[in-house]
């Protein structure tokens, strides 16, 4: 008997807390609609008002078409961010990229079959001469980094460079102490590691002790390892590591964009002639790359932006 | 309430019905696993193959430079190969004397109280997860391995120090990854042993230790052989762990060097790579594949003289 009125009781307290617990939720979600609504409807409204008015919005939903890049292996995966980024805000605007070189790519430009050239370096005068325009969106920018308890402070280019390439294996001679240089690098098809050996003219002729698959990888193994050295892209730096000095500058964004640190590289999209003599596609393109969003999508894929 | 009754002559009409029904869904079961291996096979063949031909086999299986991306690519996966041979190789030799003697502890030797401390131990070494043992490989194993390495090749200025990421701690990750596997099947063989032998050897005079040396471990032999092949296959396809110890630089397996495994030379070059570049990588799988079926048929014939033995 007495058990049972337990039983009706625990029954009845928990069938309150239950429907409390539903008519909560319930009441909740219903709010959460209502507010959704108001706010979709007024979203509404500002368009269409913003419509009406300047006319502008208008325009932007009016672009048909595609934008052709060619270029940069580099570039891979900003040029593919950007594209994607870009079709979502205008859908009726297709754009197709190409990566087959940078080289390629400004020829292509100037040549009129591709209406953007990629490049992932500075264009030379002869290319300029042809009347390509040099428009930088990003910056890349490489650190390197030793052990946290490493005593060199700043390397010179050249050292930098025989470091890599065999040539040095002991930090006695670059600043530090008495002890072996555990050389560390990605995997042979990684943009840090393409980008590293270009900006040193190392294609190839690398001699790494660790070939690791992902940036985390080398900050963990350069952190935890004596003498060793390794570089990853600027973003992904904390304290675990040291970040090395080259040619005594540090690799923050005002140095790179003021062109002292040298393990850095512009991303060009190259255009016949000015932006401003693009068809409305490019420019709108151009426009999205300067805007606060194009910043965040080049911070993203882990680039400096440009301006 | 009545306890439930059954009857053979209950519901006849429908027995041959749920017969036929088990017994093609038994089939169908079946031909999943056939199905699989089959469409695996053809697959790695498929994108496995073309590659050979681009490059050329002897190229691809005996040339030593690995440099997918150079403007004249070199594709020789001889080193990859080797390191996988040796490291293999080393692994099952410090492996599987440690996890048979292990067996014997547990199935001959060892006390009932400590039977039950050893064999859940046992038991969670084989679950616990492979990349657990390469994250335990960067933080313990390598540090020590480049103190040795330090030690060893103080003064150096043509070793290339790798930070203790190095064959040796690939093959000591390998060991400790392999026991499991050798101990729980050698220990199943050793005690399926029939207990007449043991008593006989000890009839006649023999000690308990001649007894498992010259009676029970002969006659577990097939037994212990399957555990050394499963070992093996185990070793060679194991990648996870081994990519984070071995350093996966492409070079001669040496004990200190950097070196890269078939597996990790899939694992780390798949994700950017392109073209030619990946087809390769399909090709290594080829590889892979390959060494594992023939582990598996020599595994299936040396079972069948066992067995023929035996009887």
């Amino acid at each position: 008997m007495k058990k049972n009125l337990m039983k009706t009781l625990a029954i009845t307290g928990l069938t309150i807390l239950a429907m409390g617990a539903l008519a909560g939720c319930g009441s909740k979600s219903a709010e959460t609609k209502a507010s959704d609504t108001t706010t979709t409807a007024a979203a509404a409204n500002d368009s269409t008002a913003a419509g009406s008015t300047t006319g502008k919005e208008a325009a932007k939903g009016d672009l048909k078409g595609s934008i052709s890049m060619v270029g940069s292996t580099s570039m891979e995966k900003f040029a593919t961010a950007l594209g994607e980024v870009f079709m979502e805000k205008y859908p009726s605007v297709t754009v197709q990229s190409e990566f087959v070189g940078s080289g390629a790519g400004i020829e292509a430009v100037g040549n009129g079959s591709a209406d953007i050239g990629n490049s992932s370096r500075n264009l030379k005068d002869e290319e300029k001469a042809k009347g390509i325009n040099e428009n930088i969106v990003a910056i890349d920018g490489i650190a390197v980094i030793t052990d946290a308890k490493n005593a060199a402070e700043n390397l010179t280019k050249d050292q930098l460079i025989n470091i890599y390439n065999g040539t040095t294996n002991n930090w006695k001679d670059l600043g530090g102490t008495d002890q072996p240089i555990v050389v560390i690098g990605r995997e042979s098809g990684s943009g840090t590691r393409t980008a590293f050996e270009e900006l040193l003219k190392l294609e190839n002729k690398c001699k790494y002790s660790n070939e690791l698959d992902s940036t985390g990888a080398v900050m963990a193994k350069v952190a935890s390892t004596p003498g060793a050295i390794g570089y990853v892209s600027l973003d992904v730096l904390d304290d675990t590591v040291k970040t090395l000095k080259l040619e005594n500058t540090d690799p923050t964004p005002e140095n790179i964009k003021a062109g002292s640190y040298f393990l850095s590289r512009p991303f060009v999209m190259a255009t016949k002639g000015e932006i401003s003599a693009q068809n409305e596609n490019v420019k709108a393109l151009f426009d999205f790359i300067y805007s606060d969003e194009g910043k965040e999508l080049v911070k993203s894929v882990g680039l400096i932006p440009a301006n | 309430m009545q306890p439930k009754t059954y009857s053979i002559f209950g519901g006849h009409g429908s027995k041959s019905g749920i017969e036929r029904a088990a017994e093609i869904i038994f089939t169908i079961c079946g031909f999943f696993a056939v199905l699989a291996v089959a469409s695996i096979s053809l697959y790695m063949l498929i994108s496995g193959t073309p590659a050979l031909f681009k490059v050329g086999i002897l190229d691809i299986l005996f040339g030593t430079t690995w440099m997918p991306d150079a403007a004249t690519p070199g594709f020789g996966i001889l080193y990859v190969i080797l390191t996988s041979i040796v490291g293999t190789a080393l692994a099952i030799l410090i492996g599987v004397p440690i996890g048979v003697m292990t067996a014997v502890f547990l199935a001959e030797v060892a006390p009932p109280g400590l039977t039950r401390l050893v064999r859940p131990a046992v038991e969670l070494l084989a679950g616990i997860p492979s990349v657990i043992y390469g994250l335990l490989g960067i933080l313990v194993l390598n540090p020590l391995m480049y103190k040795l390495e330090l030690k060893i090749f103080a003064g150096s200025t043509t070793h290339q120090f790798t930070g203790g990421a190095n064959l040796i701690s690939a093959v000591l990750v390998l060991a400790l990854m392999i026991l499991p596997t050798v101990i729980n099947i050698s220990e199943t063989a050793l005690r399926s042993v029939p207990q007449h032998l043991r008593s006989a050897s000890l009839a006649l005079g023999g000690t308990q230790i001649q007894t498992i040396f010259h009676v029970v471990i002969p006659a577990a032999k097939s037994g212990i052989i399957t555990a050394v092949v499963l070992g093996t296959g185990r070793a060679i396809g194991e990648a996870m762990a081994i990519s984070l110890v071995s350093g996966s630089s492409v070079n001669i397996p040496l004990p200190f060097n950097s070196v890269r495994f078939l597996t990790t030379a899939i694992v780390s070059e798949m994700s950017y790579s392109s073209g030619l570049h990946k087809q390769v990588l399909f090709t290594i799988g080829l590889v892979l594949f390959a060494f594992i079926m023939i582990i598996n048929v020599s595994l299936n014939s040396l079972l069948k003289k066992g067995g023929a033995q035996h009887d």
